[in-house]
């Protein structure tokens, strides 16, 4: 089967949710994988959000807010400029491919831009394939038999 | 009080009351010439002669200074009076043959000429004084003087000099009553971006519909300013209202709403050097043409040039800097309808062919294109193209000292029109400090300048920041029908917030629960509505959720989860993520 | 009738935790009184036998400092939590990692082969790297197998409360001996499961003495660049310092004394990830607009891991490197 990837959406919900609504009243076609999550402005998003979504399973995170100038909230935009450079350094210090977080501006009006946004970076994930992260969780780490083995051998 | 009677009628009057304010009270009428109410009476022109009866004694007195102590009978167009009056005038016309109003006065009581010599028939200073008592007594500037005696007696400055001390207040020619002091300019070309709506008085109401509607007084022409003395608007205000002392103040108020109406600004056409304006005479921007046209101007309304003639032929030029990819790219939208006016108003005022360069017309409103309709019917020459470049017409062919250069696009071909003067109807533009205005009010300006509505078609008055509305050309081009229908929807969405007296808030908004505060202060600068304050006391930050849009960015930026954004909590946030991602 | 039963163990850590017990001072003396101390190996000499010899719940507290790495370390934590009513992670590398949990940006064989073999200060001609077992003359040896991920104590067995810091402070230490005592002696009830001992719900500005402003930043600093001002937010002055996004108790020390907060004491109760929240909050105060500019300013912070995860990687969303 070949490799659908995960994607986590961030989207501002003043100009990149309205474009996304613009998108899909226009019947425009982007590939499902994308999955969103509605904040009120990109300024909301905490690289927490990111960290907690790659480890959750996504492949990718797309955040998408006003373009700059033209936020709703004034300058929120600006505040999610500044903290996704270093995020995407943190991520390529924790050897995932700063790729894989992505920040774009997208407008209210901007239906089309939405579509070649999402599809782009799908087909970007796509060629980067899966993140796996290993050793995440201690049990995929030590099966039960092993924890057993251990735990046996010691007493 | 003493009583006393005037002709034959009766009055009370207090002691020291002169004949000429008593009489003034009784509306008997006794012509002066060297009287002025402000200045200390010297009885120098004894026109205002009039007759005393005391007890059994008949005096001729002049009723300016003579102060009543007692109880008198005075006449004042006795024979005796009237013979004398007209003795002094014939005296006066003798001394003073140019004075028109001693020659009115003199026609009034029957007198044609003086049976004195003439010594100087152009003299028209009577040597009252008024002047010289004005300057050194009200103004206290002792710029002029009497010198010389006898026959030779005038008035001078020292040394018949220009004198240093002359604050050029124009008081002297002001008292004077036979005009032979004049204030002349010594710049007689019409400069028309100097043009100003008549000339300003020292203290005056700024403009008609000003808030509060009272006189101001403008420091900088003021006499008292310049030397301390003079004060007579004080003395001539019944309700002790002039306050020299009162200082511009800055005063704070707390309010409930603000209305931006803070209008644009004139977009300045130097830079376009093609047009030749600041360089060549008799370009007039939009504004100058209509500072021009008004009855208080010191043109009188009248449309002239530079050199006070009429010009024989007028060029008004469409979309100067608007419409325009080098300078603004939006259309302006009034100028198509007011160079429609202008081109009117050149009609109705002159004889001078008008020529119209517009790119398209856009007559857009309610009896707009029926105007148009009528500039069409009245002669106005209609040209679609636009006027690219003004010099001067060398050649001296045609009626114009100026050659506007355009294509003419319905005829296809590149024509120059001889005009005597342009018009340029220029664009109008944010004004300079529009950004600095928006960051201070919390509210958007877009790349224009222009304050940012908060919906284009739902909510054009209000802004993104609650209680700040819109009204006029701040927000856009706009004319004076839609500017007016703003304001009063502005004024009416401030009211109605006003009168209910508690906004409704959005459910969503950042909040700081002071338990996690640790007073980093990192949000303090983030809020871009000013919501977030600290409290030095507690050492905590606070949000203000009146104020908040609830946008979440300090709830993002807070170090320690303390900030929430209620329905963004972080739990909420990340049970999406994990949940969607499943 | 019988003491409580007191347990001390040191997994994957410095040593630091234990002697910050004993830099509690004369109140050792009343935990010598109060308890009966059956295990600590620091201290004195017990065998693991003896601890497994015991019955299951019959040590009353065990405070269990240092990371898990190796299958010792794991085999311990499980035995202590068998037989201990009460199981503290205590100090940052039991409770969030520590700084062994930066080992996690490694793999252990790259681990393994620059401290054996790489390290410029080695004298390691046979080219030995310790092997889990050994062949000797007397027949077959093992060592605890070392694990390629770190872990928190939590990650590994069930945990009942956390006393972060590295290392923790001695008068919280005092403190915490204090209240355990109450409980023990008075049935005062416990603290509800999972909470944080030893600490307070605040960050460490809120005992940091420095003035606060709006913060602008526009290029960080390391500390040593600069004499930083001794009464201003270091912060402010271009200083990477973890306070703002660091659970407070610690008393402020490291700043006081004019160093950054390095985020001993782990992440505040609201937050997830401390790493990632201090990101959120530095990236949010850069001072411009401009996304080159921006790209600069950020250049200029070193080492994003070793700095925002110093003591929490272990701890974070993501654990470990993937490398």
């Amino acid at each position: 089967m070949s490799f659908e990837p995960k994607i986590l959406g961030i989207l501002c919900n003043w100009c990149s949710y309205t474009g996304a609504d613009l998108a899909g009243t226009a019947r425009m076609k982007y590939p499902a994988n994308m999955r969103s999550v509605r904040v009120m402005c990109s300024g909301r998003v905490d690289p927490g959000f990111i960290l907690n979504a790659l480890r959750s399973g996504a492949d990718g995170v797309l955040i998408c807010g006003c373009h700059p100038g033209d936020c709703h909230y004034v300058e929120g935009n600006y505040k999610c400029m500044r903290r996704i450079p270093l995020t995407k350094k943190l991520l390529a210090d924790m050897g995932i491919d700063p790729r894989r977080l992505r920040l774009e501006w997208v407008s209210a009006s901007e239906g089309a831009r939405f579509q070649s946004v999402v599809t782009g970076f799908t087909e970007e994930i796509r060629t980067l394939g899966p993140l796996e992260l290993r050793e995440l969780n201690f049990d995929a780490e030590h099966p039960a038999g092993t924890a057993q083995e251990i735990s046996a051998a010691a007493s | 009080m003493i009583s006393i009677e005037i002709d034959g009628k009766q009055i009370e009057v207090e002691e020291e009351t002169t004949i000429l304010n008593a009489a003034n009270a009784l509306d008997i009428k006794i012509p002066t010439l060297c009287y002025n109410e402000l200045i200390e009476p010297y009885a120098v022109c004894r026109i205002c002669v009039v007759e005393v009866i005391r007890r059994k004694r008949t005096r001729l007195v002049t009723a300016c200074n003579y102060p009543l102590r007692e109880s008198v009978k005075v006449r004042t167009n006795s024979e005796r009076v009237l013979k004398l009056r007209r003795m002094n005038l014939e005296l006066l016309m003798a001394r003073a043959p140019a004075a028109k109003i001693i020659q009115e006065m003199a026609a009034e009581m029957g007198l044609e000429t003086t049976r004195f010599p003439i010594e100087n028939p152009k003299e028209s200073c009577i040597l009252c004084g008024l002047c010289v008592q004005m300057c050194q007594d009200v103004v206290g500037a002792y710029a002029i003087g009497f010198a010389d005696r006898g026959s030779k007696r005038e008035v001078s400055t020292p040394y018949e000099r220009t004198p240093e001390t002359c604050i050029l207040c124009g008081a002297c020619a002001q008292v004077c009553p036979t005009g032979h002091i004049r204030m002349t300019d010594a710049e007689e070309r019409i400069i028309h971006s100097k043009l100003s709506l008549g000339p300003n008085a020292a203290i005056t109401i700024p403009f008609r519909q000003a808030i509060p509607n009272v006189p101001r007084i403008h420091a900088e022409h003021c006499i008292h300013f310049k030397t301390g003395e003079c004060m007579l608007c004080s003395k001539v205000c019944p309700k002790d209202c002039i306050h020299y002392d009162d200082k511009d103040e800055i005063e704070e108020f707390e309010i409930g709403a603000v209305i931006v109406a803070t209008g644009f600004d004139d977009f300045d056409p130097t830079p376009m050097k093609q047009l030749g304006y600041g360089r060549y005479p008799n370009i007039l921007t939009g504004a100058e043409f209509e500072q021009m046209n008004n009855a208080g101007s010191p043109t009188g309304g009248k449309i002239v040039m530079e050199n006070g003639e009429e010009p024989r032929s007028v060029a008004i030029l469409h979309c100067i800097g608007s419409r325009d990819e080098n300078y603004h790219k939006y259309c302006s939208r009034v100028c198509c309808m007011y160079a429609l006016k202008f081109a009117h108003l050149v009609k109705e005022k002159s004889n001078a062919e008008v020529y119209q360069l517009y790119v398209d017309m856009r007559a857009f409103g309610k009896g707009y294109e029926e105007f148009y309709q009528r500039i069409l019917d009245e002669g106005v020459n209609v040209i679609r193209g636009k006027g690219t470049e003004i010099v001067p017409n060398r050649s001296g062919a045609g009626d114009g000292a100026l050659l506007v250069r355009c294509e003419d696009t319905l005829i296809g071909k590149f024509r120059e029109i001889p005009v005597d003067m342009v018009v340029l109807c220029s664009a109008l533009e944010a004004r300079s400090d529009a950004t600095d205005l928006a960051r201070k009010l919390n509210i958007s300006a877009g790349a224009d300048g222009w304050f940012i509505e908060s919906h284009p078609k739902l909510g054009p008055v209000s802004t993104t920041t609650e209680g700040i509305y819109l009204a006029g050309v701040c927000q856009g081009p706009k004319d004076i029908p839609d500017t007016v229908a703003q304001g009063s929807a502005a004024a009416a969405q401030a009211m109605k917030m006003l009168a209910q007296g508690q906004i409704l808030m959005d459910a969503a908004y950042a909040e700081i629960a002071e338990e996690f505060c640790s007073g980093c202060r990192i949000c303090n600068g983030l809020c871009p509505y000013n919501a977030i304050s600290f409290d030095e006391t507690k050492k905590v930050s606070n949000v203000n959720s009146a104020m908040c849009k609830a946008c979440g960015t300090c709830v993002a930026a807070c170090p320690t989860g303390a900030i929430a954004a209620r329905h963004f909590t972080d739990e909420q946030i990340y049970a999406q993520i994990e949940g969607i991602l499943v | 009738m019988a003491k409580p039963k007191l347990a001390i163990y040191w997994a994957a850590a410095c040593g630091g935790c234990d002697i910050a017990i004993l830099d509690i001072e004369a109140k050792i003396l009343d935990v010598a009184d109060f308890f009966d101390v059956v295990f600590w190996p620091c201290a004195m000499d017990f065998k693991y036998a003896d601890v497994e010899a015991m019955e299951d719940k019959s040590i009353t507290l065990t405070l269990f400092n240092g990371a898990i790495r190796s299958d010792e370390n794991f085999h311990i934590a499980k035995l202590l939590r068998q037989k201990s009513v009460v199981l503290c992670a205590f100090g940052s590398c039991a409770a969030d990692g520590g700084i062994p949990s930066l080992a996690n940006l490694f793999t252990l064989d790259s681990i393994l082969d620059y401290v054996y073999l790489q390290a410029p200060s080695l004298d390691n001609p046979g080219k030995t790297i310790p092997q889990p077992t050994t062949k000797v003359p007397e027949g077959e040896i093992t060592i605890p197998r070392l694990w390629n991920t770190v872990r928190t104590l939590e990650q590994v067995v069930d945990v009942d409360y956390l006393i972060p810091g590295c290392p923790p402070q001695s008068d919280q230490i005092a403190a915490v001996v204090d209240a355990v005592i109450d409980i023990l002696k008075n049935g005062k009830p416990l603290p509800p499961k999972g909470t944080v001992l030893g600490a307070t719900e605040k960050s460490c500005c809120d005992e940091c003495p420095r003035e606060r402003n709006i913060k602008k930043i526009t290029k960080f600093i390391r500390p040593y660049e600069i004499i930083a001002e001794p009464n201003l937010c270091l912060m402010e002055q271009g200083i990477v310092c973890l306070g703002p996004a660091t659970r407070s108790g610690c008393g402020a020390k490291c700043v006081k004394a004019g160093m950054p907060c390095r985020g001993c004491y782990g992440k505040p109760i609201n937050v997830r990830d401390q790493g990632a929240k201090m990101i959120s909050a530095l990236a949010s105060v850069i001072d411009s607009t401009d996304p080159e500019e921006i790209d600069k300013i950020i250049a200029t912070v070193a080492d994003p891991v070793g700095t925002f995860y110093r003591f929490t990687l272990a701890d974070s969303f993501l654990r470990r490197a993937q490398v």
